[in-house]
Formats: C-alpha cells, structure tokens, sequence
C-alpha cells in the first residue's frame, strides 16, 4: 500500500444506490491505514454533496482524512451552487480528475 | 506527464448513461494534457462509433435537425480521434465479439478491431488504468 494513492471516483446517486457506503467506509479504512485517499463525486453522485443532503456520507470521509471532490460540471448541470455544499467539499474540473488519476502510483475506481 | 499513457475500458451503449460523457470528458482532458490514451471499448461501448447514426429533429418542439443540433457519439469519438490522432495519440479499439454480436461493425475511421487480450497489454503497458463498467 505504501506510496499508492486510492482515488474513487463515486458517480452514484445515494438516494437510489444503497451501496454507495462502500465507497465511503473503503475510502475511510484506507485512509486509516495511512494512504492517501481521494473521493471525486460525478454524475448524479454529487447530489450527496449538499450540505442539506440527509444521511450524507461526506462528514466522515472529510473526519477520516479523504479528500472530497466534487465535478464543477456534473454541479452545474443540477443546479447546485458553492453555497448549497457541504464543508470540506471543493468543486473542481474534470481536468484535476486526470491530474490524479494519471499521476504513477495512482489506483482509480469507479464506482 | 509526457509519454504517460492513461487505459480506459467503457461498456455502456450510446445514448443511455452520463458515464459516456463522464468517459470522453476524461479523454479531451488527457489528450489536452499530453497524455497518450487507450480506449476498450466493450460490450454496449461498441456501438459509440456506428457510422450510419445521425442526427435527427424534434417534432415534439418543432425544431429542424439544424436547430436541434443533436450531437451524436460517433462525431464526438471522431472529435476525440482527431485531437489524439499524432501525439499523444488516441488508440480506440472496439470489441471484435461484442461487435459482431451487435452487427456494429461500420464505425468511424480511426476505431480498430480487438479483444480482451488487447485491453490486458494495453493496460500493462500504461500508466494508469480506469475501468467504467455498465450499473
């Protein structure tokens, strides 16, 4: 595990997909054990970045260590703006997507 | 960055899921950067470069197909195709079983054919590998 760099990339909604804690407690245990771990929500898989959003999963990967981000894309195109986001979120473009998923050492999972 | 390659294997069929756009998204991305990428295509995947689709109007809202401006997989693939066609460069390969189940095999220039064993040597020999399966 040493200097590998997990990044889950959870395009799921979490009001229709019940297994998108998987994400979440992997993304936590990993990060426990030390490796860097990043959780980039696309698609309909921001919906749980609002910070109204019940039973959200996002208060504890950012408790946990993981780095939260969210396609500035996949937000506009459903209307949720910076201010509606849960703390610790950060909006970014697909382009830091590939930034991570292209760096060596690198594992990327879709989810 | 530069030689780096990024392996991308896609299954779902045009037209379904958000994850096509997710996908080609990631490829303008990487090409823009430099970086080489590799696309298996997949299963319903294969028929994102068919040749005969075209755009079409909206009779509901009343719009021509120049005002409707539907755009369609195989050109944005083309798109994709034209942007990584030197360096870095976009290999396509479409699935030759998943092709011929599907009668698909018209596509676009630029796609080749493969199979499994092409995706396991395409993603040995990269970087990096990301796996977008169908739900």
């Amino acid at each position: 595990m040493a200097g590998e760099h997990y990044v889950f990339i959870e395009s799921r909604d979490p009001f229709d997909s019940a297994d998108t804690g998987f994400v979440s407690d992997t993304a936590a245990a990993l990060r426990q054990r030390g490796a860097p771990v990043t959780v980039f929500f696309v698609q309909n898989g921001v919906l749980t970045t609002r910070a109204a959003a019940r039973g959200s999963q996002i208060p504890r990967l950012t408790a946990a260590g993981v780095t939260v981000l969210a396609d500035d894309f996949s937000l506009r195109e459903r209307g949720i703006d910076a201010r509606e986001m849960a703390r610790g979120v950060r909006a970014t473009p697909i382009d830091a997507l590939v930034d991570l998923i292209t760096e060596p050492g690198t594992k990327a999972i879709w989810h | 960055m530069a030689n780096h390659t990024l392996t991308l294997a896609i299954m779902d069929a045009p037209y379904e899921a958000a994850a096509s756009t997710t996908a080609f998204r990631i490829i303008e991305s990487a090409l823009r950067k430099g970086v080489n990428v590799n696309v298996f295509a997949y299963e319903g995947a294969v028929s994102l470069t068919m040749k005969d689709q075209a755009p079409h109007a909206n009779p509901v809202k009343g719009t021509s197909v120049e005002e409707e401006e539907h755009p369609t997989t195989k050109d944005l693939v083309a798109a994709l195709i034209a942007l990584g066609q030197a360096s870095p460069k976009l290999t396509w390969v479409n699935c030759g079983l998943c092709v011929d189940e599907r009668g698909a095999g018209h596509w676009i220039d630029g796609v080749k054919r493969g199979g499994p064993a092409d995706f396991f040597k395409m993603a040995s020999e990269s970087g990096n590998t990301l796996v977008i399966p169908t739900r």
